[in-house]
This record gives structure tokens, sequence and C-alpha cells, in this order.
């Protein structure tokens, strides 16, 4: 006769049996950090296409901007060659801070920082993708957007190479400075008014170079120093800001 | 494998005025399975994320295999799984592209590892559908498969069963059986009893 556990307990033996070992000592199945990267980086930009409208809203947004400004100021194309740089610009760093809200705050809501934050993998590198992969769904179309709004704001066609590259360059630090403050701003609701006051401030740098390479791309003047400054800042942003961003997150995660 | 072993010392924890941790005291080695329990706002999840390292603690400390976890919090939190509330899924991916994503960041994982864990769930007719059109209990099975892919040595489960039909809770009760006879660990808070299988689980209680 059996003891009335047995079967349970041979059920339990087989499994043990079938049960794969955990991994806890084995460093080879951990995946690399690279590849933790590459997938926060897939997972994000398949998200974003599946979710096309919050794509296309900034960059809607931006368009607007730049319309506004003729109707504004006067069609007179030298008043509004001199407006350029600041209609770019201006367009550009309001429609990257509308972007900028949706970068953490799913994540947040469903876990996922969660789960980055507990998955044993470097926080920072996957915050790096997350902010890559913000560049890449609002920067680089802003940056590709730039010519349209550089030319009907009556910018010559041999400035447009110079506007991209500076709203290309500015973006990445646009996106980096402002991943801290997404970051930091998690644990609020309806952020997005402090989100500014945060990060703008911070921009201002980014502002007033791009501005600049921008102005002297469009009078063919020689734009490569304060392109390098944008540069210098992106590079900056790189090394410092998903190490600050990891930061907040962690603590918006108490 | 060496089984490692969780002792959790005089955990003191407040939240804002509310002393929510006051000296929780345990130890689990490979194989068991503690089931905490305590009325509504007594500090169980708050118990599992002091654990895992998502809150510090006023006092007190965690060890993992003796050593405070805090001095490689990274290393601990790579050899736990800890399932909360809600499932940590994307309503816009399926369950399947949820866990590939979910689970690849941790650890390499092969595509049949990855069918043969949804099948496990009983998610092989729905695991291609967006877990948007999913039910509660779906995601939580999704997640539940996510959990066993983990491969972890230790599992902080809230709420493990929570929107599970009888089957599906009968399969948390197997999977924490498997988890334990393998020489993992288990820390579950839970209001009701853990399924049958879970074989005579400690008992921590909280005090509201």
């Amino acid at each position: 006769m059996n003891p009335p556990g047995s079967t349970a307990l041979s059920a339990l033996a087989s499994a043990a049996s079938a049960a794969p070992p955990l991994s806890a000592a084995s460093g080879t199945e951990r995946a690399a950090v690279l590849e933790a990267a590459r997938l926060a980086l897939a997972r994000d930009l398949t998200l974003a296409f599946r979710r096309r409208s919050q794509l296309v809203q900034p960059l809607a947004f931006f368009a607007m901007v730049a319309v506004l400004f003729p109707l504004t100021i006067s069609p007179e194309l030298a008043r509004l060659r001199e407006a350029a740089p600041a209609a770019v610009w201006a367009g550009a760093l309001l429609a990257s801070l509308l972007a900028l809200e949706f970068l953490f705050r799913d994540d947040a809501h469903d876990g996922t920082l969660e789960q980055y934050a507990l998955s044993g993998q470097s926080l920072t590198w996957l915050m790096f993708a997350k902010t890559a992969a913000h560049w890449l769904l609002t920067g680089l179309p802003l940056a590709l957007m730039a010519p349209l709004v550089a030319v009907s704001l009556g910018a010559p066609g041999a400035s447009l190479p110079g506007i991209i590259a500076s709203v290309a360059v500015g973006s990445v630090a646009l996106s980096l400075i402002g991943s801290i403050g997404a970051a930091l701003t998690l644990g609020i609701k309806r952020s997005g008014a402090l989100l500014a006051l945060l990060v703008l401030p911070l921009s201002l740098p980014v502002l007033i170079y791009g501005a600049r390479a921008t102005q002297l791309a469009i009078s063919g003047g020689p734009l490569l120093a304060p392109l390098e400054l944008l540069a210098a800042v992106a590079v900056l942003g790189i090394t410092l800001a998903p190490l600050a961003a990891a930061a907040a997150v962690r603590i918006s995660l108490e | 494998m060496p089984s490692e072993g969780l002792e959790v010392e005089n955990l003191h924890l407040w939240r804002g005025e509310r002393h929510v941790l006051r000296g929780v005291c345990f130890s689990l080695t490979g194989g068991e399975c503690l089931q905490v329990t305590g009325p509504n706002g007594s500090g169980k999840t708050t118990l599992l994320r002091a654990v895992c390292g998502l809150l510090y603690p006023e006092e007190g400390r965690v060890l993992w295999g003796g050593r405070n976890v805090r001095s490689d919090l990274r290393a601990f939190q790579g050899s736990l799984a800890y399932l909360g509330h809600e499932p940590p899924l994307k309503a816009d991916l399926s369950a399947r592209e949820n866990l590939r994503y979910w689970i690849g960041v941790r650890r390499r994982l092969n595509a049949a590892a990855l069918d043969a864990a949804l099948e496990r769930v009983g998610a092989g007719a729905w695991c291609d559908r967006l877990v948007r059109t999913l039910s509660a209990g779906q995601r939580r099975r999704a997640a539940l498969a996510g959990l066993a892919l983990l491969m972890a040595p230790l599992w902080l489960l809230d709420e493990p069963t929570t929107n599970l039909d009888t089957e599906g809770q009968q399969l948390v009760g197997t999977l924490i059986a498997e988890q334990l006879a393998r020489g993992g660990l288990v820390l579950a808070a839970v209001h009701h009893q853990l399924p049958a299988a879970v074989r005579e689980p400690r008992q921590l209680e909280l005090a509201a």
C-alpha cells in the first residue's frame, strides 16, 4: 500500500530529473551586456512602430511651428531667413521635449523598468539603449525634417547639409539631457510642465550652438566650430547621462 | 549545483511615517519555500521588494550565500526572478515577443526553449496575439512562462495565483515544486494557501 504522498513525491522526482539545472553559477548562459542593450533597443523600436501616432506627433508639431513663423513675422524673405535658425531650433527642442514624456513612462507603468533594474545587467547600458532608440525615433526624423522647415523659411539649398548635421548632432545631446529629466520625473503624475522646467535650462547650450551653426550654414560661413561644440556636448551626454538616468530610475522604483 | 542560502536579518523599513517592516528575520536554504502571509498593508510586497534590493531598508541586511547582497547587488539580482502584482508585459507586443525581449535581456534563449515554456503554460494557441487582447489570467500565464525561463535560483513571487483558474493555480504549484526540487528557493507572498503541490511550505506571518 502506498503512503498518501508517494505519487506526488514521484511526480516531484521526475520533475526534478526533467528540469534543467539552474544557471546561477554558470556565467555562460548570461546574456552579454551589449546583447541585452541591443534587445532593449529592438524592443523600443518594435513598440514605436506599433504605435505610430506617438512617432508622428512631435514631427507634426515641428512642421506646425515652422508654419507659424512666416504667418506671425512677415512673408519677407530676408526677415524669414533671419528667423530661420530660431524657428528650426525652438521647434526641434520643443518637439523633442514632447516626445520625451513617452521615454520611460510606459516602461515604469508596466513593470519593464523594474525588470530592467533587476536583470543583473548594467542599468546604465539599458538606459543608453533606450535613449538611443529615442534618438532614432525622434532626433533623427527631426534632423531629416529640418531641411523642409528651413526651406519653407527661405534657407538656400546649399545650407541644408549643414542644417541637417547640426540638428542631428544637437538632438543627440537633447535626447540624452532629456533622458535625465524624464527619469527624474518618473514618480510624478502629469510631469509634463516640470519636465520642461528641468530640461529646457540644461538644453540652452545645445540651443545656442545649434542655432549658431544653422545661422552660419544659411549665411554660408564656416560652421565647424559650433558643430564641434555641439558634438562635445553630445559626447559629454553619452558618457554621463545614462549613468544619471539609471540612478534616477532606481530611485523612482523605491 | 551548490545551493545558495538566503538570510534576512532584522529588516526594518519605514515608508514615510509608517514602520512597515519591524525586524523581519528568516533564513531559507535550497529546496525550501517560504510563504509570507498577512493582512492587506502588512508589508508583504515591501518585504519582497526589500529583499530583491529595490527598496533600501533602514536597518538589517540580506545575505545571499553568506554575503551581504549590497556588496554585489547586480550579481544577486541576476540570480533572482521577481514577479510583482502586474505581469511585466508590453500591451503592444505578443506574448512570445514579450518573453523574447524580457528573458533575452538576461540570458541566452533559444526558440525551442521559448516554445516549450509557452506550451507548458497553455499559451500555445494565443502566444502570438498582442498582450492587450489577452485576459488577465492569460497574461499571468505568460508571466509564469517567463519565470520558468529565467532559470533563477531564487524566486520572489507576489500573489502568483492572482487571476488564475484552478488549472492555472495548479500550474503555479507545479512550477514551484519543480523549482524546489532542483534546489531553488521560493519566497511567495500570498493571501490564500499556495497550491497543494507545494508540500508544507514554511510560514512567515506579518502583522498589520
